[in-house]
């Protein structure tokens, strides 16, 4: 036990924090950014889709609505069968509902999509949450590449 | 005074002259007692427990808590998920420690699969799920300050709750719902440089713990306030089923980190300490829970210079189906015990999960504990058993 | 204010205008400097930076806030009651600021029994809080204007004691006299600063301070408006201009209870070798420098200590500061007789 009363060292320690630095960060003009792994928007690159319906399967609460059609995309060699291809023409993501768990990006077999860290898509009407497919491509310039791992780890084989 | 058959005549006579006293006084002074609810939306309740309190002046006659205002139905939607969707829920029953909330479901999970994820993986989910203690309970730490008034040292705890909390997030993607385990390992490896960070915060943490020394826990008003309230003997914490630092403080010396030695989290390569108390009482909570907060700060970081190299994930099936079984894993998380017990028909999702949180038992002693003490003590005694409302509720 | 001939009625205009303003910009002072700037620092964060140059203007926009909000009465209430409660207590804050001395002649009412009008002033506070806390028909309301009667008349006693001994020393009951003689005194031959009290009532000083605290019903004393089991005591059921005044009135009287612990010992508006009418210049803001260092460690124990219960708080009053307090008297008019 030391000699100075308990009482008297708690002033000190506040007196102690008045004197050094503030740690608040001012929002709209000073920004952290965040972590390279944030799951904060989830992008979707609407080429590599195929509308199999895994991610809106996966999704705990139903969050993403897909809708699609069959088509017919030109043949891969020349003379050949037209292929049967599926187009994407619907692709919602209600981010109102959306928990954030990532197993949507997760099952995506085709690496439609992706997290990306921004977080600045906050909207007066909750109904605006409701990003389309074309916000949702517009998303994807913002991911960023994924950075290495720790010391230790094993590299994952076909990795995404 | 009872009057019993083998009392004299003075006896006797002194105990109706006494009665006779009392009655007269309780007609001359007839007072009211008055009830009053505390919660649901209470500033000491953080969330919606609410207590109803008969009071006699400032003196509590009789408490009754009556949770359930935030029930969300986990154990029911539990059976209409798959298992991995099940983990992102569970994240959310004790919000503040909400990597550990996965852990002991995914064990019992593996458990059932006959799955153990790599040594490296359970070396980061005992990491993750230190972490998520250090950032559960720095937040009492402080908490405890306001509710007895002090308004200093909450923000403190914010402050540097901010760095573990930013810690999780660059390991896991999410501050607050990881939802970072899976069935067999982790979802990713550590990212690069997130072990110098965490040595800094843990720190930066050690630090904070020394503030709260001297700012709340060295303070004689602090003290005053707290020693000798709230006194839960050994004997009344066991039977009321209470667990973590709760019954630590009350002398038991049981942590399941230490005593579960079949659990493969990683524990057990780390040198670290369970602490107990043997007082009982608010005092004795909040400085089992600060040295547990400076013990967790220890494992984290010798278990981080011990990380092994290797996967973090085992060979896991792609479509998970559990066997069918039964599985009860149990751990010990920042609120104390927290247990799940899987039932498996060998469908996509299990058939039935009962969790066991231990907010619940711990907060299921307050009509014992609540009798005749006086209403600021009320708010001394709930913030140092300190419950999370999701955890009460589920 | 001998040097304007003006009428009765105009004079009074003018002092009460006076004392208004002080009820006001104290608080406003006080808010801004300990309760937005102070204690933010030391929670490691800035406080309002947005309204004026490092949020200086945020307590205005606080009170215009206030000002626009619906007044509401809860329902089961006693309306007349409930309305003038607030009144109540800031008429005692604002009759605080009416005897305390700023400069030589810079003082609105010159009483020659100013302390004990302060005292007595300090006191009507009381009657508003129960007024407050019975007519807001909220249990919450209740107890907090219960315990707050039950703790400021325990803290009124020590208060009222510690300055007996100032007034002994001083010889006078008048605010001026105790400046004057604080001034005019010497430390042992030494007359270099005067004479402040604080060096012999230094006991005084302290429980002056500890029952200030307690009026105030600042943190540790702040039982009968402890947020985190009553809500906001006897101003839960307040809302809009009548809480505004609560507020107004909590922190006039920390500014006037700073000023009179200043005026009583630590020499009010003198400042050595300073007299005439540079002292009515320079006084004023000697005596706010004083009033700021007090009023830093008023809000500095605020922001660090968590509080006492109620028994508690009436255990040191009762048990511990009036015994000392009285024991102070007896000691300082034994030394007055004999030296």
């Amino acid at each position: 036990m030391s000699l100075v009363p308990g009482f008297i060292k708690g002033l000190g320690v506040t007196f102690k924090t008045m004197t050094t630095r503030a740690v608040t960060v001012q929002y709209p003009r000073q920004k952290e950014t965040p972590p390279n792994r944030s799951r904060m928007v989830i992008a979707l690159s609407d080429e590599n889709c195929t509308v199999c319906m895994l991610c809106a399967r996966e999704c705990p609460d139903w969050c993403i609505y897909i809708e699609g059609h069959n088509d017919l995309a030109p043949p891969r060699r020349e003379g050949g069968k037209p292929r049967k291809a599926n187009v994407l023409d619907r692709f919602d993501i209600d981010y109102s509902l959306c928990m954030y768990c990532g197993i949507c990006v997760e099952v995506c077999p085709f690496d439609a999509l992706f997290w990306s860290p921004e977080y600045e898509y906050s909207e007066v009407n909750i109904a605006d949450l409701l990003h389309d497919k074309d916000r949702l491509v517009d998303w994807l310039q913002t991911v960023p590449e994924a950075l290495g791992l720790e010391a230790g780890a094993e590299a994952k084989k076909g990795a995404k | 005074m009872t009057v019993t058959e083998t009392a004299s005549e003075w006896q006797k006579a002194s105990y109706i002259a006494g009665q006779a006293a009392d009655a007269r006084v309780n007609v001359e002074l007839e007072t009211e007692g008055m009830t009053l609810n505390i919660g649901p939306q209470h500033p000491a309740t953080h969330g919606t427990l609410r207590i109803v309190v008969r009071l006699d002046g400032e003196q509590v006659l009789w408490a009754d808590p009556v949770p359930g205002y935030m029930h969300r139905g986990y154990e029911k939607l539990c059976e209409v998920r798959k298992y991995l969707q099940i983990n992102t829920l569970v994240n959310r029953i004790d919000w503040l420690g909400s990597f550990a909330n996965e852990v002991p479901y995914i064990l019992a999970t593996e458990q059932l699969m006959g799955i153990e994820a790599p040594t490296r993986a359970q070396y980061i989910r005992t990491v993750l799920f230190e972490l998520s203690r250090i950032a559960n309970i720095t937040l009492f730490l402080g908490d405890m300050g306001v509710q007895l008034g002090a308004i200093t040292p909450v923000f403190y705890a914010f402050r540097d709750r901010e760095h573990v909390l930013n810690l999780i997030e660059g390991a896991t993607g999410s501050r607050f719902h990881p939802n970072y385990n899976r069935i067999g390992g982790l979802k990713d490896d550590l990212p690069k440089g997130w072990i110098a960070d965490v040595h800094a915060v843990m720190d930066r943490v050690r630090h904070f713990c020394d503030e709260m020394e001297e700012l709340l826990l060295g303070n004689e008003i602090f003290s005053t306030r707290c020693r000798g309230i709230g006194v839960i003997p050994a004997a009344v914490a066991l039977d009321y089923g209470m667990s973590g630092a709760n019954l630590r403080a009350s002398g038991v010396d049981w942590d399941l980190r230490r005593d579960d030695t079949s659990s493969p989290l990683a524990w057990k390569h780390a040198d670290w300490k369970v602490w107990t108390h043997p007082d009982g009482d608010s005092f004795a909570r909040y400085w089992v829970r600060l040295q547990e907060t400076r013990e967790a700060s220890k494992i984290i970081d010798q278990l981080l210079d011990g990380l092994p190299s290797g996967p973090i994930m085992a060979k896991v099936p792609r479509i998970i189906k559990v066997p069918e079984g039964e599985a009860y894993v149990q751990t010990e998380n920042p609120l104390g015990v927290m247990g799940y017990y899987v039932v498996s028909r060998g469908d996509l999702g299990p058939f039935r999960v009962k969790i066991r949180s231990a907010s619940f038992n711990n907060v299921s002693i307050c009509p014992w504990i609540l009798r005749g003490v006086y209403v600021p003590d009320i708010i001394t005694i709930l913030a140092s058993l300190y419950f999370i409302l999701g955890d009460i509720d589920r | 204010m001998s040097l304007l001939a003006l009428s009765y009625t105009w004079t009074t205009v003018i002092k009460v205008g006076v004392v208004a303003a002080m009820t006001l910009v104290g608080p406003l002072i006080f808010v801004y400097v300990f309760l937005f700037k102070m204690m933010s620092h030391m929670q490691s964060r800035l406080g309002p930076m947005e309204a004026g140059p490092h949020g200086t203007l945020q307590p205005v926009v606080e009170a215009i806030k206030f000002l626009q909000k619906e007044d509401i009465f809860p329902e089961r209430a006693d309306r007349l009651v409930f309305a003038a409660a607030p009144f109540v207590v800031l008429a005692s804050t604002f009759l605080l600021y009416a005897v305390v001395p700023a400069g030589p002649r810079l003082v609105v009412e010159n009483l020659n029994t100013g302390v004990f009008f302060a005292m007595a002033v300090s006191s009507i506070s009381v009657i508003g809080i129960l007024m407050a806390g019975w007519a807001s028909a909220n249990k919450y309301s209740l107890i907090g204007g219960l315990r707050s009667a039950g703790q400021l008349i325990a803290y009124e006693l020590p208060m009222i004691l510690a300055v007996v001994g100032v007034v002994i020393q001083a010889g006078s009951l008048s605010l001026q006299d105790i400046v004057h003689s604080q001034a005019d005194g010497s430390m042992f031959g030494w007359s270099g600063i005067g004479n402040p009290f604080i060096i012999t009532q230094f006991i005084g000083f302290i429980i002056f301070l500890i029952a200030a605290q307690a009026e105030l019903t600042q943190t540790p004393f702040d039982m009968p408006v402890a947020e985190s089991e009553l809500v906001a005591g006897y101003m839960t059921e307040y809302t809009g201009i009548r809480f505004l005044i609560f507020f107004i009135s909590e922190f006039g009287t920390a500014f006037a209870f700073a000023a009179l612990a200043s005026t009583l010992f630590l020499g009010g508006w003198y400042i050595p070798g300073v007299h005439g009418t540079a002292a009515d210049v320079l006084g004023p803001i000697a005596l706010m420098a004083k009033i700021m260092v007090l009023g830093f460690l008023i809000f500095w124990i605020r922001f660090t200590y968590p509080r006492f219960r109620e028994d508690q708080l009436q255990r040191i009053a009762w048990k511990v500061l009036i015994p000392i307090s009285l024991a102070n008297i007896v000691i300082t008019s034994i030394l007055k007789v004999a030296l």
